[in-house]
């Protein structure tokens, strides 16, 4: 068995980092001002809200990729509109990998950011206020800096979870190589193939590794900033 | 001048409040839950009261009848918060700045003027995290200072600190009260703290505003049982310092065109000082004792007595145009056959000077 990565191995994990990321692009900011909104307003319809975010992890993927195929597909409300309007198209393209992938990693974002922000509680906003700074400055100044260690961990779990996501994004953007065959698609690819065992364990040690450097990463990233940040927690 | 006419429900508590006072230091003053921080929370611009008015000098900052509610933004208060509430993210000298950079905001104070005032100009570096209490406090004071305010606001600022803390602290509130003459709302419920540094005071039980006036006169004032009863309550007097001894190490204050005596050199010549003289520690005679190791004897005329329901009797005494007060037994008061308008002396067994 050889432990060379062969070349459509090595285009499914570059592809994987190209939808991870901008999964990422498009999940954080929302991620951000919702984390903030739930954690320091009571609005109503907040608990509705809060069970929809975390709904893509109780739901099967399958569900969120069919959805989203009704949705985003070429005939889909939103995917008609977009392509219409941007020029922009999901359905069957690594875009649309990437919406997927956002859409499941949304809830592993949202989590972080939003204790983050639980942490404070609107204290030093106060006294920014007193200080002169608007709302909009004071939250760019004191709450966001703040909160970084929450959503730096926020995304880089999400990054990971993006990474290897499957359900939904086989369902919405089919498995096109070089296209939408992301690892995991790629190591169910071969591990329907007969002679594809080598090439699904290849992938699957980068998987691991991928994950548990995230997990690691995200921890050590947040536990140093929060000590740089003057130690909330002390 | 602050003139503040508010009422505000919160659910089952209702905050009503009126009172103008002149500029220096006003403290409010009342129990936990009787209202503090939810007024000056309005005053300052956290939250806003159902109704009423609220004036800082010239400014009318909040008017529901004319819908004039000015954001904290623009009304000019500097607020140190019990809990200093310094950005964990910024040095000191950030934290000091902070209303410079960000907001803008010019200070006819200089960072060196207010770091050397209070004592942290060797802190200026370091993060929030590593100062003591105390060192909080007054770099929150400072930031507050550099803000450029129209209006201090201190909300129990000395609350979470012990008490060798507070006496770090307190010599530096009343030097800015001294030589920035800015205006200062003081919220505490200790009232240690309140008779050393305001000039004014306004009481504040369950919502409502009891009494507010001059310090001196609202702590011999008996109908404020909050102020004027238990074993500590007793008389301010405002007193010049005139003399120091050097032979026996005494220092003499001028009181009304008397003189107390107190040990140590403590002053200078020409310094107003304020001296607190416990009720319990005031005895009166009705003649001058010639042979006696109390010092302080002071000429004073009988105002009025009144019988508490115990063993007591509160027997208010004026020296020329301040009140002393003396708790006497009931039993004292009627053997000597003490009566108001008369003339007595008032032996003092100890004094306490404030500054």
């Amino acid at each position: 068995m050889s432990f060379y990565l062969t070349d459509a191995e090595w285009a499914a994990i570059q592809l994987s980092l190209q939808v991870a990321s901008l999964a990422i692009a498009i999940a954080l900011p929302p991620a951000v001002l919702l984390g903030y909104a739930l954690a320091r307003w009571k609005f109503p319809g907040y608990t509705l809200v809060n069970a929809l975010v975390h709904l893509p992890i109780v739901l099967p993927p399958v569900v969120t990729g069919y959805v989203l195929l009704v949705l985003f597909g070429r005939q889909g409300m939103l995917g008609s509109f977009f392509a219409d309007v941007f020029g922009i198209v999901f359905a069957f393209r690594w875009t649309g990998a990437a919406l997927a992938a956002g859409i499941m990693a949304f809830p592993l974002i949202i989590r972080p950011v939003k204790l983050s922000f639980e942490l404070s509680d609107g204290q030093l906003e106060e006294a920014a206020h007193s200080l002169g700074t608007s709302r909009l400055k004071t939250f760019l100044l004191i709450t966001l800096p703040l909160a970084l260690p929450g959503i730096l961990s926020g995304a880089i779990l999400g990054f990971a979870k993006a990474m290897g996501e499957f359900g939904a994004t086989i369902t919405f953007v089919s498995n096109i190589p070089g296209e939408t065959r992301t690892l995991s698609l790629a190591l169910y690819t071969e591990m329907q193939s007969l002679s594809g065992d080598a090439g699904a364990i290849r992938l699957t040690v980068i998987a691991v590794v991928v994950s548990i450097g995230a997990l690691v990463f995200s921890e050590v990233i947040s536990r140093r900033l929060s000590r740089k940040l003057g130690g909330q927690h002390d | 001048m602050i003139e503040v006419d508010v009422a505000s429900r919160l659910g089952d508590f209702s905050l009503s409040a009126k009172f103008a006072v002149n500029s220096g230091i006003t403290a409010i003053f009342g129990k936990s839950g009787a209202g503090k921080s939810s007024l000056i929370r309005m005053i300052a611009g956290l939250s806003a009261p159902d109704s009423g008015r609220i004036a800082l000098g010239e400014r009318v900052v909040f008017d529901r009848a004319a819908s004039i509610n000015m954001p904290i933004q623009q009304r000019g208060v500097g607020m140190v918060f019990q809990d200093s509430r310094l950005f964990p993210h910024m040095n000191v000298e950030r934290n000091l700045l902070y209303s410079q950079w960000a907001a803008g905001r010019k200070s006819a104070v200089s960072l060196g003027e207010i770091a050397e005032l209070l004592g942290i100009a060797h802190l200026l570096k370091r993060r929030p995290h590593g100062l003591s209490g105390g060192e909080k406090q007054r770099v929150a004071i400072g930031r507050a200072l550099l803000s450029n305010p129209q209006l201090l606001v201190l909300d129990e600022p000395l609350a979470s600190l012990d008490a060798s803390r507070k006496a770090e602290i307190l010599p530096y509130l009343l030097k800015l009260k001294n030589e920035f003459g800015i205006p200062m709302l003081y919220v505490s419920h200790s009232l240690g703290e309140i008779e050393q540094l305001a000039d004014t005071l306004v009481l504040l039980d369950a919502g409502n505003v009891v009494a507010h006036g001059p310090i001196a006169q609202m702590l011999s004032n008996l109908e404020l049982p909050q102020l004027a009863s238990g074993p500590d309550a007793g008389s301010l007097l405002f007193a010049t310092l005139n003399h120091y001894d050097e032979q026996w190490q005494i220092t003499e204050f001028g009181l009304e065109g008397q003189t107390l005596q107190l040990p140590g050199q403590l002053g200078n010549v020409g310094q107003d000082v304020r001296v607190r003289i416990k009720a319990k520690d005031v005895a009166l005679a009705c003649k001058a004792p010639d042979e006696a190791s109390i010092r302080n004897v002071l000429s004073v005329v009988i105002e009025g007595i009144t019988e508490t329901s115990g063993p007591y009797a509160e027997v208010d005494c004026r020296v020329g145009e301040q009140h002393l007060r003396a708790r006497l037994t009931r039993h004292s008061v009627h053997e000597l056959q003490l009566a108001a308008g008369q003339q007595v002396f008032a032996l003092i067994k100890s004094v306490a000077l404030d500054q």
